[in-house]
């Protein structure tokens, strides 16, 4: 098992590609501790997965909010529970042309996919210094990478992570602590499923491989930058995107 | 708590601290002085920084938030964040 040994951390838990992430870490030995903002649906997922010697950990975590993200983390450290990864999931989607914008969605957007990125990243550092070593995966999108009609917000916000993966892991790699991106193209999630039919057709029309990626193709990268497999991987943006074209 | 245990609670924590910053820094323990100050040392950089951070909270058993990281610029103060925390020098 790639992970044996391993305490994960994944935000945005509950459901879709974090689900999957969950689900495969679990499966590979690793200790997961799911955080969202659903209890229950965290809780349901945590029952449902196989545990190795110890069991996962759930909790309630908005990632838009500081004190909650403080409260997480102190948690573990008073448990002694220090983990190895951080899988920074957690985003929001929503699209309009930049004139159709609000202010509040631009903050809500940046809130979650920045910020809520930013923040889990920094307070797992003492965890990572603890174990000597570490890995940090944020979630960016082929939007944060090659930009999209009518996703100005939502890719800046996406491309922003990807800046913050690579000074990152610049500042980090002499503390052995990797940091590196994935940039999902058009996945099979709820999120894309609340797309319009139009925009939907067109993206899929775009993929070379003709088919939505799933979830669990996002997974199975997230467990090799998770794994040792990628020891000597950092500061990288993967795309798992079946050769799409935007 | 009597006097003579707050004394030797004083004195350990201080050899402790001492300890600490020789562990995470590497630096000679002549060195380790109210003083000593966050990069003026090359031993005391952005990296070592957080390595000091981490052994402090493994030494003490304390979680320093992101202000105490920040505001840990010296020997000194980190005498003062650690009695922030409860501990006593």
């Amino acid at each position: 098992m790639l992970l044996q040994n391993k305490i994960c951390l994944v935000t945005g838990a509950s459901k879709g590609i974090g689900k999957a992430i969950c689900t495969l870490f679990a499966n590979e030995g690793a200790r997961v501790v799911m955080t969202g903002r659903n209890l229950e649906s965290l809780n349901t997922l945590a029952a449902g997965l196989p545990h190795h010697s110890s069991p996962h950990l759930v909790f309630e975590m908005d990632v838009t909010k500081e004190d909650e993200i403080i409260k997480v983390f102190k948690e573990l450290h008073e448990q002694k529970i220090f983990i190895n990864c951080i899988v920074n999931n957690a985003g929001v989607m929503e699209d309009a042309t930049l004139q159709m914008v609000k202010t509040e969605v631009i903050h809500k957007i940046y809130n979650t996919n920045v910020f809520g990125t930013i923040l889990p990243s920094q307070h797992s550092i003492k965890a990572f210094l603890r174990n000597r070593g570490g890995s940090v995966i944020n979630l960016s999108s082929i939007i944060g990478t090659n930009g999209n009609h009518g996703q100005s917000i939502y890719g800046s916000s996406k491309s922003a992570i990807i800046g913050f993966t690579k000074s990152l892991s610049k500042e980090l790699a002499p503390l052995s602590i990797r940091v590196n991106a994935i940039a999902p193209g058009f996945i099979d999630t709820d999120m894309t499923r609340g797309m319009d039919e139009k925009f939907y057709e067109k993206n899929l029309k775009s993929i070379g491989m003709r088919r939505l990626g799933t979830a669990e193709d996002v997974a199975r990268v997230a467990l090799f930058l998770a794994s040792d497999l990628s020891e000597y991987v950092t500061g990288q943006v993967i795309g798992v995107d079946g050769g799409m074209i935007i | 708590m009597e006097n003579n245990q707050i004394e030797n609670d004083q004195m350990e924590n201080a050899q402790k601290l001492v300890n600490s910053f020789h562990e995470a820094l590497g630096i000679n323990v002549s060195l380790i002085v109210d003083s000593l100050a966050y990069q003026t040392v090359p031993e005391w950089d952005s990296i070592s920084h957080m390595i000091l951070i981490s052994q402090l909270e493994e030494d003490f058993s304390v979680s320093l938030e992101t202000d105490d990281v920040i505001d840990l610029s010296s020997f000194a103060k980190a005498k003062e964040i650690l009695i922030k925390h409860g501990l006593i020098f």
